[in-house]
């Protein structure tokens, strides 16, 4: 039994999800291999090598793995897995954009069906994964030798770190030179990332507008040092980013507390956050669906309830919402 | 440039799935079906690059049983040239649509094929790039604008906390995100038009394509529900919940 991970990172910044591929990882029982693949990514070696559990980093460095593209990155994961095919038994990584845009292309180049979005792994060769947004459980056995996977960040809890393993040089592949990136945007904001952050609130339709969504949100989500989630109503509506919306086809969160303001509750809504640990709504409808999964409901309207619990959590002193 | 569009044949997302008593499968039986919706937006984004005269025939696939027809025609009324249904009443698997898909675009050589980001029943999120590493031809997922070009395409993709562009050489393989486009309503006449339009049958057998599951269910059940939670009449209450019942503030 031997596993290779797949590091996500920004060739600075090892990001904190692998700490969770790599707990999923170890639940094998086997040697753990991590792979960080870059360009002038050296720290990112460093710090993947404090991981603990982790047996070796292997570190390809290239200008075509700069921008973390599936095409490139396809071709190296392929010249790995596929010299020591009866090596690596299974392959990880953390569900999200990143690994959701490479895994399934290195798979198919092997010829394995991937199991994505795992969040709980009953053996070697069993896993369990969401479908139908979330309202379906499956427990799925892979067929293949090689077991390819991402698992999600929130069903796993971090790795420790305290590990001091080995960096090996791992060559680079050729480079298919088949795409390009021309510009890359990611929202700055200073508030912490949705996926890993303590509290998040999240508002919907009802915000009305993209101004009510910063006037009435940013400040409760300050108080908190929350990040911001939204529906996809209030994405579509243009009230606030894309990249905010939590869902079925959007992100998927489980913090400590979930804020849901103005939001029905639709179940590909639900699918993004029902294992935050806490959940409250905000509706002022009595009969929303949200109610039924929030373990605290309170029906008011938003543009009072909001601006009200912002004051109250603001007169308890910040020091204890920090994550 | 002739564009491939991938559509399944899914549980309309307003039905609320269920599993049957058994735990062998969901309980489906009757239930209203659809096209993915994401494979509406492919469907529209094609049509629509036919309507700027970029491409020049859209051809729409499905793969599963007789009445995956149904959405072909949704496809075809939604403006789309013709269908190719890959008939089959195996389960199909996100690696085995890839094949089938991938042994149809040898046959057809376009320039550019257009899957949605997810089905929504599956919810596997991989068939586009699977068929993208099986041509070896570059991808785009999560597509939310296009920019076609000579020889090659820009495309704007929803990624974690942003968004990026990617120049891609053509041919390539693009999923769709929510964003792209919002997808015509089909009019009755548009419908009945479409009647006319070819719709080709063949089978995984002619293809070549062998679909056997690699993926076993084993067990299907409901997630574990929630502990009924209470509401609260006031913010006050609401505050007083959070610091000493949930001690999370
Ligand atoms: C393929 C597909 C994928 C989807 N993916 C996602 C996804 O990933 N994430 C997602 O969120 N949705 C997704 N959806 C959309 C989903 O079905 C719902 O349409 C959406 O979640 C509704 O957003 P909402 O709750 O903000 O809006 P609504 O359903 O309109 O709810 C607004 C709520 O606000 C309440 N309200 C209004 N005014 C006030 C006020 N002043 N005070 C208090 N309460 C008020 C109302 O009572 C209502 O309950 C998807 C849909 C499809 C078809
Ligand atoms: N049976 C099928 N027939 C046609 N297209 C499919 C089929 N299954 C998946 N697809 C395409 O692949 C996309 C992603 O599906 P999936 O990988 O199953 O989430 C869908 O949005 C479709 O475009």
């Amino acid at each position: 039994m031997k596993t290779l991970v797949i590091a996500e990172h920004d060739n600075a910044v090892l990001h904190p999800v692998t700490l969770h591929a790599v707990t999923a990882a170890l639940q094998f029982g086997g040697e753990i291999d991590l792979l960080v693949a870059g360009h002038d990514c050296a720290v990112v070696a460093g710090q993947a090598r404090r991981i603990a559990g982790v047996a070796r980093v292997l570190h390809a460095d290239a200008a075509h793995y700069a921008d973390q593209l599936a095409e490139p990155l396809t071709e190296l994961l392929r010249s790995v897995l596929a010299g020591t095919a009866d090596h690596y038994t299974h392959v990880v990584a953390a569900a999200g954009g990143f690994a959701r845009n490479l895994l399934p292309r290195v798979a198919a180049r092997l010829g394995v069906a991937p199991v994505t979005d795992v969040v709980r792994i009953e053996s070697p060769e069993t896993f369990v994964r969401p479908i139908y947004a979330g309202n379906v459980l499956a427990t799925v056995q892979s067929l293949d030798a090689l077991k390819m996977l991402t698992v999600r960040a929130t069903a796993f809890a971090a790795a420790p770190t305290g590990g001091d393993c080995p960096v090996l040089p791992l060559a680079a592949a050729a480079d298919p030179a088949c795409s390009r990136l021309v510009a890359r945007q990611r929202v700055q904001g200073g508030r912490p990332d949705l996926g890993s952050a303590r509290v998040v609130v999240s508002g919907g339709r009802a915000l009305g507008s993209a101004d009510n969504f910063r006037r009435l949100l940013e400040p409760l989500a300050d108080t908190l040092n929350a990040a911001l989630g939204a529906s996809r109503a209030a994405v579509d509506a243009g009230f606030v980013g894309n990249d905010s919306q939590v869902g079925q086809t959007g992100r998927v969160v489980a913090p400590e507390l979930y804020i849901a303001v103005g939001i029905s509750g639709a179940i590909q809504h639900v699918a993004g956050m029902k294992d935050s640990r806490v959940i409250v709504a905000i509706n002022r409808d009595a009969d929303a669906p949200i109610f039924g999964i929030a373990d605290y409901g309170l029906v008011a309207d938003i543009f009072e309830a909001v601006p009200a619990l912002t004051q109250a959590l603001a007169g308890c002193g910040e020091g204890n919402f920090s994550s | 440039m002739k564009v491939l569009v991938a559509v399944k044949r899914v549980v309309d997302h307003n039905v609320k799935v269920r599993v049957l008593a058994d735990g062998s499968d969901v309980d489906i039986g009757s239930a209203k079906r659809a096209m993915n919706p994401f494979d509406e937006i492919a469907v529209e984004e094609a049509v629509r690059l036919k309507e700027a005269g970029v491409a020049s025939e859209v051809v729409v696939v499905s793969c599963g049983v007789a009445a995956c027809q149904d959405t072909l025609r949704s496809a075809l009324a939604m403006g789309a040239d013709r269908a190719v249904l890959v008939d089959t009443a195996a389960e199909l698997q996100p690696l085995a649509v890839a094949r089938l898909l991938h042994a149809l675009c040898q046959r057809e050589q376009p320039q550019l094929v257009i899957c949605g980001k997810q089905a929504i029943d599956d919810d596997a999120g991989q068939t586009g790039q699977m068929l993208a590493a099986l041509l070896d031809w570059p991808q785009a997922t999560n597509a939310s604008k296009l920019r076609p070009g000579d020889g090659h395409i820009e495309v704007t993709r929803e990624i974690d906390g942003g968004s990026e562009v990617l120049a891609l050489t053509l041919p390539a393989v693009l999923t769709t995100d929510l964003r792209l486009n919002e997808p015509r309503f089909v009019s009755l006449p548009n419908l009945m038009k479409a009647k006319k339009k070819p719709v080709d049958s063949v089978t995984p057998e002619s293809l070549g394509v062998d679909v056997a599951p690699r993926l076993r269910t084993l067990h299907m059940a409901p997630p574990p529900a929630r502990t009924p939670g209470v509401r609260v009449d006031s913010v006050a209450q609401l505050m007083e919940r959070l610091r000493a019942e949930a001690q999370v503030i």
